[in-house]
């Protein structure tokens, strides 16, 4: 079986220093490595404005980790986390399931464009200055109409 | 398209009904002139939507924080489904609100 992979963010207090955003880190690596996961990725977007109030924080730091592991260690991960008091807000996602899925619509559409202009006797790629501006096709499809009644 | 059938009746017709079909025409022409909606992620070959990203679920949840319907927007319905996942997903953490009064 292919290799579930996740994608944990959270949300930690806007007054949060570097270091404390390291230490939690730090925490959750170990974790990983103790039930076979692996830290793929990590990436912190710092403070942001949050959509909604978060037990009466309006700003808050938000961590990004892309996680490789098992079912298991994301249940860990997830009970750790609804302990923690300082993480006010978190999320797991499994991924690597819609990732394959957008990587093969994407090569699937490369692909047919790519057979479809060999066909017509065109290199494979689209040349610059090729075909309609992003201008003029925004200009074309102002008279189409649904035609509906209303 | 009704367009095309007032102004073939038109030119059939008298002078009087000539100008009958050309009210009726006036009248029906104006709401028909809608731009056609096209879905956006098929039209841009937008092939992820992904909770992460706020500038795209944008403009799909209006001041209220409701997520626009599809006949609003024109997104086709494998889109709309996967927008709707995003914006859900979005809401949790925060990026998209629930809701704003």
């Amino acid at each position: 079986m292919a290799a579930r992979q996740y994608e944990l963010v959270y949300i930690l207090p806007p007054d949060t220093t570097e270091q404390q955003v390291t230490e939690l880190h730090e925490q959750i690596a170990q974790i990983a490595a103790r039930m076979n996961g692996q830290i793929e990725k990590n990436e912190t977007w710092g403070r942001r404005r949050m959509a909604y109030e978060i037990g009466h924080h309006k700003e808050g730091v938000y961590v990004l980790d892309v996680i490789n592991g098992s079912g298991e260690l994301m249940k860990e991960l997830d009970r750790r986390l609804k302990v923690m008091d300082q993480v006010i807000r978190h999320m797991v996602v499994r991924v690597d399931e819609e990732k394959r899925v957008v990587e093969r619509t994407r090569t699937k559409r490369q692909t047919e464009s790519e057979r479809r202009r060999v066909k017509r006797g065109l290199p494979p790629q689209r040349q610059p200055g090729e075909g309609r501006s992003q201008m003029e096709a925004d200009d074309e499809s102002d008279d189409r109409f649904d035609g509906m009644e209303a | 398209m009704a367009f095309g059938q007032g102004r073939s009746g038109g030119g059939g017709r008298g002078k009087k009904g000539d100008k009958k079909s050309g009210d009726k025409e006036k009248g029906q022409r104006r709401p028909m002139f809608r731009r056609r909606k096209v879905c956006k992620f098929c039209a841009d070959k937008i092939d992820d939507i992904n909770y992460k990203d706020v500038k795209l679920l944008g403009p799909f949840v209006p001041e209220r924080g409701k997520i626009l319907p599809r006949r609003i927007s024109g997104t086709c319905a494998m889109h709309q489904r996967k927008l709707q996942v995003a914006i859900k997903r979005a809401r949790q953490i925060a990026l998209v609100p629930y809701v704003t009064d």
